[in-house]
């Protein structure tokens, strides 16, 4: 399973960079997007996830063995979603503002660069 | 080991200074989002709300110079289970100058920042900005210092797009993504560094990092933070974003983030480099010096070609974030004390400098050099106020830059380090050259259209009275060095003693 998810992090990152290399802001965005989903998926496999294993001592025990599934990262990118969610929540009301005060999508008719 | 246990007590009340630079700005921000009808209370509070960020940042320098590095766990969660506040005296100093920029920042957009933005909120987000940029200087945790940089950089989203002008749009967007691709980066170290070593305490993480000697994973987790925070910082070669986006909002808005956001930047890399990854520090620190060789001069030779204040400016910010990284990358006591010196002094003296272009062009409408002039004669107080942090910057005796450079060649010396040492001095007098240009074109030479009367009378007052001050700063660094420099040092003996930090984080 560690494989797959490793695969599919690559190709995340590989998408999420060729959307960004697009001129078109609105691909901008949604490059930003899947560049916060690779890095959550990225967490999450290096955290060597395990499955059906929950973090509970069992009746009796003094502590946890070896392996359960670690609840840390599961926080981390519970959280990282969140800010990630507010942060394209931004993006998108800047583009749409971009988009009407500029009125073009495209970054080089920008006037971008040193504008 | 168990996974949970509390941690107890009540913390100390000392150590409740530590709390207080997170919790003053969200208070004010929350009382002039929803108290301050009137534009006239909401910026009382703000002004209120960052003189009591001061206050509270000298409280806890006092409190760590009498106890050294000072630690607090949240919640009660144990240390590394917990999130831990952790204060030593670089944070605590640089509390001081976060609490000290917003004063003058806020005090700055009672006049130089309109009705419309003021609406929008600017108040409310700057303390939030104020809230991330100490929460950064405080945690003790990778992953909260991640989360208190998007407190950072959301509200300077807004602040940098706020007012939605033609020239905000296309520079926000330069900003947003580079910004958003660094933290992204370094949420993906921040990731694999847990999935090696299971702990994202810093201090925890540090002494967790000698397992991994010999191999070479260290590095590659070092790589993801250093050009993460690099990015942040505006170092070579990751800085371009920086001078096509500083420019275009309002200049208080400039000022607040040339003074705060890119030195977060260099903070994080110092922490990384004196604690989390002390052991590899010695193999990266010649790679600093040569990125910190290369800000330097890009940065001061872009400065040079520009024709317009606040562009001029923006690489200079650049430029002189190399001075900071030649200290982290020098590494010695000398070096870092030098570093810390040069922190305080350049956020007074480049946010002074930052003001006074804000007071030209509400004086002139523009800020172009070719269509300024005459300034000297048609306001004598206002070339002052230039006149003094601009040398201080280039560091001329008896101002602050002056010390500052002095004990970074020093210590550049001292280290054998001549490359960077040579960078150091000839982008001074480089960054002398582009002072001198802003003076003969704005100041000296006669205004293109015949002469101009400027008055710098009461209402401006508020736009007058923080420049003075900083520039005040700049010269009382340079006149009694010694204190502060004391000061410094001792900041320094408290970054190169990792295991000393690590013992107040997780006990002795």
């Amino acid at each position: 399973m560690e494989l797959l998810l490793a695969l599919l992090t690559g190709f995340l990152y590989a998408t999420a960079v060729y959307m960004m290399l697009r001129r078109s802001i609105v691909k901008l965005v949604i490059g930003l997007s899947l560049l916060a989903h690779a890095s959550n998926l990225l967490i999450l496999t290096a955290s060597r996830p395990v499955r059906a294993e929950p973090p509970i001592i069992p009746a009796g025990a003094a502590e946890l063995v070896q392996p359960f599934s670690d609840p840390v990262p599961q926080a981390l990118i519970l959280t990282a979603i969140v800010i990630s969610f507010g942060v394209q929540a931004f993006a998108l009301v800047l583009i749409r503002q971009s988009s009407s005060v500029v009125g073009t999508d495209d970054l080089d008719q920008m006037g971008g660069r040193d504008a | 080991m168990t996974w949970i246990r509390w941690g107890g007590a009540m913390p100390e009340l000392g150590h409740f200074a530590l709390y207080l630079p997170i919790l003053v700005p969200l208070g004010t921000a929350v009382a002039a989002a929803f108290l301050g009808r009137l534009p006239r209370t909401r910026r009382a509070i703000s002004i209120a709300g960052s003189a009591l960020l001061l206050v509270c940042g000298l409280w806890l320098v006092v409190q760590v110079r009498q106890e050294g590095v000072i630690a607090s766990n949240t919640g009660s969660w144990a240390a590394p289970f917990g999130i831990v506040l952790v204060a030593d005296l670089l944070s605590a100093l640089l509390v001081v100058v976060a609490g000290g920029i917003g004063l003058a920042v806020t005090t700055f957009a009672v006049v130089g920042i309109d009705a419309l933005r003021e609406r929008g909120g600017f108040h409310s987000l700057v303390h939030i900005l104020l809230m991330g940029v100490c929460g950064a200087f405080l945690t003790g945790d990778l992953f909260n210092l991640y989360v208190w940089f998007e407190v950072m950089l959301v509200s300077s989203f807004i602040l940098m797009s706020l007012g939605g002008t033609r020239r905000q749009m296309s520079a926000s967007i330069h900003y947003v993504t580079l910004n958003l691709l660094a933290s992204a980066l370094f949420l993906a170290g921040t990731g694999i560094l847990y999935g090696m070593v299971g702990s994202l305490n810093m201090a925890d993480v540090s002494l967790r990092m000698r397992e991994l000697d010999g191999t070479p994973y260290p590095y590659i987790l070092l790589a993801f933070f250093l050009v993460s925070f690099g990015i942040k910082a505006a170092a070579f070669p990751l800085f371009f974003w920086l001078p096509a986006s500083y420019h275009t909002p309002p200049v208080a808005i400039t000022t607040l983030f040339s003074a705060l956001l890119t030195k977060v930047g260099v903070y994080a890399i110092i922490r990384v480099t004196t604690l989390v990854f002390a052991a590899q520090a010695d193999t990266v620190r010649p790679i600093l010096l040569a990125v910190a060789g290369l800000t330097m001069v890009t940065g001061v030779l872009g400065a040079i070609a520009q024709g317009e204040m606040r562009r001029l400016l923006a690489f200079h910010i650049v430029s002189q974030i190399g001075y900071l990284l030649m200290g982290a990358g020098l590494g010695s006591p000398l070096a870092l004390a030098a570093t810390v010196f040069f922190f305080v002094h350049v956020i007074a003296a480049k946010s002074a400098l930052f003001m006074v272009t804000g007071i030209v062009q509400s004086l002139r409408r523009t800020s172009e050099l070719a269509d300024l002039g005459g300034l000297a004669r048609s306001s004598p107080l206002l070339a002052g106020m230039f006149l003094v942090p601009a040398l201080s910057l280039a560091g001329l005796p008896p101002l602050s830059g002056f010390w500052a450079k002095f004990a970074m060649v020093k210590a550049g010396l001292d280290a054998g380090s001549f490359p960077v040492v040579i960078a150091a001095l000839a982008v001074s007098l480089l960054t002398l050259y582009s002072m001198t240009k802003i003076w003969t074109e704005a100041f000296w030479k006669p205004a293109p259209g015949g002469p101009v009367q400027d008055v710098l009378g009461k209402p401006r007052a508020a736009l007058v009275v923080p420049a003075i001050a900083l520039g005040a700063v700049a010269v009382l660094m340079g006149v009694a060095a010694e204190p502060f420099f004391a000061l410094s040092l001792r900041a320094a003996e408290q970054l190169l003693d990792p295991a000393g930090y690590v013992s107040v984080v997780l006990g002795p």
